[in-house]
């Protein structure tokens, strides 16, 4: 009993401890310096220098935020409509628009982009927008398509509206498949982001490069660290939901 | 009432639903039976519009089932399928408040229908009311699928296999509490089964598909003793048809003067279970009681295998 207690809890604790340890290393990167000091050479700076690591943090988090946003809101708009008796012959023309978005190197679209937009945040938002439509749509459609045939059959012999049928019971029911496309998305603009910093982003690709430039270990390593921390909650927070919303169903999740 | 005129469905070049015309008088039970394949289910979907008729008219106490959008017409019918098809992500209470939420009814309405309905089918609203669909026996399911139906006091209740996932005790009981429920509410039921024993059981008449046209639309007893076809005979059962035509009938209406030995039976149970005890106990005779306990007479094996006869 104790012992499964125990192990049940572990998960939890750790999760704490790295929530804890991020947000001291972002709001007070000073206290962590003798541990970085080594990795760096003729007393070059431990601690990223030109700019606030927190404000980095944050600004990352906004775009990847922006963009997963409104790929969420296009990718399960498109879906939707696909999968609509009005829009079927679009699914294949929907299906290789999205592809193109994916296949495209994000690198590529920075490129293309910044003489179109300029240099900042812009470009970023449009690198990660398209790279996250693909997950969101694709999962959006498996959930809109398998959908369990006498369920759908009991809200119309109900009486629904085709839209309240989506609204109150075909949306309800993919939601954790589409969750899980979100996740994916996120995640894979987490990192991504951080590219955007090569079209002068503010995000923490800023001190991944600066450390790049001045071949400091210990800038890369911070802001690699901290993506990936980021990453690895949100990760876990976006499945913890979407584990949350299948058990209510009563679907078993693996 | 229910008039069905000339109902035709197709497919491409296949008639799945060929030129049937019934009426269905109000308050009764009909069971529509058939082979699978036969049309039952679309003939049945054909009645609050889930398809589209290709020929024909349905109307609805006088009322064409078109001059309504099919949404509007549904929510005025009830619905219940094979498998319940609950809503998984919503409460038992939410589920069966799904009529009456789309009718805009007030909470507090909704909540006193929702209990009186729980109430009825023996699920304690306190207990099962916010429990989810997956959290209940198979048996529950289906009479939350068919409270669901229930809910917002439909005059017609368009049922298709509802009990086809049930074990055979529990499909017992629901048969039951079906029957019980279409007295207390008057519903118009139509029932579409393969089930022969279900159809006689229930039906007040019963509705015979064989390749999407109606061969034949009668009371039970005369289904059992004219089949109007050799379709029909060999679905009611050449052996069957003797026990199926005693279950129609009650012991009160078998009882003889005169008295016997043993166990008394109540007077409304089936003429077949009262044979059926006959022969089993190896006994002549068995004593009949009223509801009150009073004895009635008697019913003798020789009584009730006159009236397991062919009617003339
Ligand atoms: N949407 C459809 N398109 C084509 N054929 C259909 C469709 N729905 C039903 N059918 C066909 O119509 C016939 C009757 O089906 P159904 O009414 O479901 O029969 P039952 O309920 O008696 O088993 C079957 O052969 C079935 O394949
Ligand atoms: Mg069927």
């Amino acid at each position: 009993m104790k012992e499964a207690g125990v192990k049940a809890w572990l998960p939890s604790l750790l999760r704490l401890a790295l929530v804890v340890l991020l947000i001291a290393f972002v709001t007070n990167p000073g206290w962590f310096e003798p541990l970085l000091k080594p990795l760096t050479e003729s007393n070059a700076p431990a601690i990223y220098n030109q700019g606030s690591l927190l404000t980095l943090t944050l600004l990352h988090l906004r775009t990847v935020l922006i963009a997963t946003v409104a790929a969420t809101i296009v990718a399960v708009a498109l879906a939707i409509l696909v999968t609509r008796p009005a829009g079927v012959e679009f699914l294949p023309l929907s299906r290789s628009l999205v592809n193109i978005g994916q296949t495209f190197p994000p690198v590529a679209v920075l490129a293309l982009a910044v003489p179109a937009v300029g240099f900042g945040e812009k470009p970023t938002l449009i690198a990660l927008f398209l790279y996250g439509l693909l997950p969101i749509f694709e999962n959006a459609l498996t959930g809109l398509t398998t959908l369990p045939a006498n369920v759908v059959e009991a809200a119309r012999g109900a009486g629904m509206t085709g839209w309240q049928r989506l609204v109150k019971v075909e949306l309800p029911l993919s939601a954790p498949i589409i969750l899980g496309g979100i996740r994916l998305s996120v995640v894979i603009s987490l990192a991504t982001a951080t590219i955007g910093s090569t079209v002068a982003a503010r995000t923490l690709g800023e001190v991944i490069i600066a450390g790049l430039l001045s071949n400091n270990l210990a800038f890369v390593l911070q802001g690699g660290l901290i993506v990936a921390a980021l990453a690895v909650l949100i990760y876990d927070g976006l499945s913890a939901i979407e584990r949350y919303t299948a058990r209510r169903m009563g679907q078993e999740t693996a | 009432m229910i008039e069905i005129e000339g109902i035709t469905k197709r497919y491409d070049a296949t008639t799945v639903v060929d030129d049937v015309s019934m009426v269905i008088e109000p308050r009764t039970i009909v069971v529509i039976v058939g082979t699978s394949g036969s049309g039952k289910t679309t003939l049945l979907r054909m009645i609050n519009r889930l398809v589209e008729p290709t020929a024909g008219v349905i109307r609805l106490d006088g009322a064409d089932n078109r001059s309504l959008p099919g949404y509007e017409l549904r929510r005025s019918i009830g619905y219940a399928i094979q498998g319940h098809g609950l809503f998984p992500h919503r409460t038992v209470a939410q589920n069966i408040a799904t009529v009456p939420v789309l009718l805009g009814w007030d909470a507090a309405r909704i909540k006193r229908r929702v209990d009186e309905l729980m109430t009825l089918y023996q699920l304690d609203p306190q207990a099962f009311g916010p429990r989810y669909p997956h959290e209940l026996s198979g048996g529950q399911q289906q009479r939350v699928g068919v409270a669901r139906a229930l809910a917002a006091e439909p005059n017609v209740l368009l049922m298709d296999e509802p009990f086809g996932a049930l074990d055979p005790i529990i499909r017992n009981k629901a048969q039951e509490d079906l029957l019980a429920i279409q007295k207390r509410f008057g519903t118009t039921i139509i029932l579409v089964t393969h089930d022969m024993e279900e159809a006689v059981h229930m039906g007040d008449k019963i509705a015979v598909m064989d390749a999407g046209k109606l061969v034949q639309y009668a009371k039970p007893a005369e289904i059992l003793a004219k089949p109007a076809s050799a379709f029909v005979e060999t679905l009611v059962g050449a052996s069957e048809k003797p026990f199926r035509l005693l279950s129609l009938g009650r012991v009160r209406d078998a009882v003889e003067t005169g008295t016997a030995e043993g166990e008394a039976i109540p007077g409304d149970a089936s003429q077949r279970d009262a044979l059926a005890e006959l022969l089993w106990s190896g006994r002549p005779a068995l004593p009949v009681k009223g509801a009150d306990g009073k004895p009635l007479g008697r019913v003798t094996v020789g009584g009730l295998v006159k009236r397991a006869a062919r009617p003339a």
